[in-house]
């Protein structure tokens, strides 16, 4: 079961896409799994043959579960060496021996990279076995979030509920995604805010020659491919984190771990309430044209709770655009374990001062929230400025 | 016989006191007897004991180690001194193939009841040929005791006791307690040379050092007590063999453990803690042991660098603090 963001702590296999026999290759989607949040479909990351699928459909398990085994595909042996380390066997011995045994079944399906089995502590554990308490539900105090003997016996004292010596090891499945989105929300809020030291930034920036540029863009446009200015924003985010890698990655275990790639975490709220951040693979490398198609489509998918697992688990920073709202400014809160997230409000026109000359102009206000341990405020502001740099040849963008 | 406060003196006497109690006993090493102890300890002995007795040796710890190995096999007592522990090297070879094997290889009929004392430890700016701490290595071997004095009373009392096992005894003394001065009381005596000793009770975390260590460990424990985390200090006292008792006792207790260990952390004697308190007392652990260790780098010769490649209280009193408080501050 992949870790579909860091606030799932268990999903539900819905449906199976593949049966035992059937070949797979990187990137197939091979089941949909239900978290609070939305529908996941999962994608396999190894190619093989499904050997067996051991979570059946319906059933609750929790992040790390192994789900299906898979065998390498046959006619390439050398992916049971990917697989197993490779042994390095001296030339003198000769060839057949590299060959000779058959591949072994590959005993996993990782289908994300990062699937994090909670920390607890040892004593911790043993203490919520005595007390009957569940750790799902338990957020941790110590290092690096983990759960601590002191966190289970606060969650098991006050009005905690009565406890079920041979309760299951899950809780049963929300009934109310609403309440189980909003308890997932917050847990992951409470804890960026708990654990990441942040700090804010903030920077008009001049659109009027990005905007000019977008309208007669635009004329050339059929209707359908015309550009929003939040398409412009997104790349520019994603064109100055290519100089900035250090606001692309993740906070892990004490240090900083820089992104696979530039996936930009695109907050999308739900309706009816909530909010999540798929990524958009790649987004340097996009067009505006592909950037535009790929929030519409993830806007689209996410609001019919049809993510995929890598979108769910990949965003390497997340942009929240709160423009169509009317707001001015935005304060994020920063996605653990990303370090970073950029903000932006409306595009209006605003006062604007320049060359000794005070004119009319549309602005936007982009907003920075970074983690203190990953990066300082100097590389914070030079972060902003290229953004701002980027948005003042929208003709490269 | 009046007892003075200071440790020079304490353990000069302790050094008199067993040749005076036993004709077998005699101190070897360089310069121990004209010059009195590259660090004083020996001074004034060869006017009292003589020349048989305080034995000035050539620069060759391999030969005066070795001669100390003999002169135990034929029943004498004797406490070779090396300087420093980096040099204790040159003599690895009598240490571990002669002094540690040979009641073995020689199926009981040999005891070698030596005592070799040696400097250990930096904080004194001699530079990364002087200023090492290997306890680690010699804590290897089979057939070794290792005690590291922390206080005047050990420093004081282990000699006798050392003297009287009959297996080879290592002494090392952390160069910067040769200016700590302690009041003793005058019939203070021999002391055990099992196990491990509590300087400080406390509650929340166990801070587990030795020799040099303790004083960082102890004053880490004050810092701590000022914002409400009440430390427990283990003193080890004796390295190998290592008294687990008193080390699990305690991480049962407060859950929570720091080495500190002014050796490298690869391989070390805070590692080999480490692994048994997580073999012992896993199931007591509420957050993963750490370790304060030095920087692995030869010892600097600045003193700025020096003290910033050692073990710090600031640096024990972090990692308690990352351990009870949950990561950052903020």
């Amino acid at each position: 079961m992949p870790s579909l963001g860091a606030d799932m702590e268990a999903g539900t296999v819905l449906e199976w896409y593949v049966k035992p026999g059937d070949t797979v290759k990187r990137g197939d989607i091979v089941a949909l799994v239900d978290t609070s949040k939305a529908e996941i479909e999962v994608e396999i990351f190894e190619d093989g043959v499904i050997d067996e699928l051991l979570v059946p459909v319906g059933e609750r398990v929790p992040v790390g579960t192994v789900l299906a085994t898979l065998h390498p595909v046959r006619a390439e042996p050398l992916v049971a060496v990917a697989v197993s380390p490779p042994v390095e066997v001296p030339a003198a011995v000769g060839a057949p021996a590299r060959l000779a045994a058959p591949p072994p079944p590959v005993m996993r399906v990782p289908a994300a990279p990062a699937t994090h089995r909670p920390r607890v502590s040892p004593l911790a554990r043993r203490a919520a076995e005595e007390l009957g308490v569940e750790l799902s539900a338990i957020t941790g105090s110590g290092p690096n979030g983990a759960i601590t003997k002191a966190d289970v016996e606060r969650a098991s004292s006050p009005g905690a509920r009565a406890a079920a010596p041979d309760a299951p090891l899950l809780p049963p499945e929300p009934v109310d995604r609403q309440a189980a989105m909003r308890e997932a929300i917050g847990a992951l809020m409470a804890r960026s805010k708990r654990e990441i030291p942040h700090y804010y930034l903030q920077l008009e920036i001049d659109l009027s020659g990005a905007i000019e540029w977008l309208h007669e863009e635009n004329l050339r446009r059929p209707v359908n491919d015309r550009l929003l200015p939040s398409a412009l924003l997104l790349s520019a985010v994603a064109r100055a984190l290519v100089e900035m890698p250090e606001m692309n990655g993740f906070w892990i275990d004490g240090q900083f771990r820089a992104g696979p790639g530039i996936h930009l975490g695109v907050a999308v709220s739900l309706r009816g309430g909530g909010l999540i951040a798929p990524a958009l693979h790649d987004a340097d490398q996009k067009s505006l044209g592909e950037i535009m198609a790929g929030v519409r489509d993830l806007v689209q998918r996410a609001r019919a709770g049809r993510l995929r697992s890598s979108e769910m688990s990949d965003p390497t920073i997340t942009v929240t655009n709160l423009g169509d709202r009317g707001v001015d400014l935005v304060h994020g809160v920063i996605y653990p374990p990303q370090v970073a997230l950029v903000g932006f409000g409306a595009v209006r026109e605003r006062p604007w001062a320049a060359e000794g000359m005070l004119g009319v102009r549309p602005t936007v206000l982009a907003t920075l929230a970074a983690d203190h341990r990953a990066s300082d405020g100097h590389a914070g502001g030079r972060f902003l400025t290229l953004i701002n740099r980027q948005l003042q040849k929208p003709e490269n963008l | 016989m009046s007892v003075a406060p200071a440790k020079t003196i304490t353990l000069r006497e302790a050094i008199r006191e067993a040749l005076l109690a036993d004709e077998r006993v005699f101190l070897m090493g360089e310069d121990v007897g004209a010059y009195g102890g590259c660090f004083g300890v020996s001074k004034g002995l060869l006017d009292e004991f003589g020349p048989e007795r305080i034995r000035d040796t050539p620069l060759s710890e391999s030969a005066f180690v070795g001669a100390g190995i003999g002169a135990a096999m034929g029943g004498m007592r004797p406490i070779v001194e090396v300087m420093t522990v980096n040099f204790c090297l040159l003599a690895l070879d009598q240490i571990m193939n002669n002094a540690a094997t040979i009641t073995h290889m020689s199926g009981g009929q040999f005891a070698i009841p030596l005592v070799i004392r040696m400097t250990t430890g930096a904080g004194r700016q001699v530079a990364a040929q002087h200023s090492h701490s290997l306890e680690g290595w010699l804590a290897h071997i089979p057939g070794l005791k290792l005690l590291a004095p922390a206080t005047v009373a050990d420093a004081r009392g282990m000699l006798a006791p050392a003297l009287a096992d009959p297996n080879p005894v290592l002494i090392f003394e952390h160069g910067s307690l040769y200016n700590f001065e302690g009041e003793l009381p005058a019939d203070a005596g021999a002391v055990d040379i099992e196990r491990a000793a509590i300087r400080r009770a406390g509650a929340d975390v166990t801070l587990i050092a030795s020799g040099g260590t303790v004083a960082t460990a102890r004053s880490a424990a004050e810092a701590l007590a000022g914002v409400g985390i009440d430390a427990e200090v283990i003193d080890l006292r004796v390295l190998r063999p290592l008294d687990d008792q008193t080390i699990i006792g305690s991480v049962a207790r407060t859950h929570r453990a720091v080495v500190i260990d002014e050796g490298w952390r690869s391989g070390s004697l805070a590692a080999e803690i480490s692994a048994r308190i997580m073999e012992q007392a896993f199931y007591e652990l509420d957050a993963p042991v750490a370790r304060v260790c030095s920087a692995e780098v030869p010892m600097p010769y600045p003193h700025h660098l020096e003290q910033a490649a050692l073990p710090q209280p600031e640096t024990v009193v972090d990692e308690v603090r990352r351990m009870i408080g949950g990561g950052s501050d903020e």
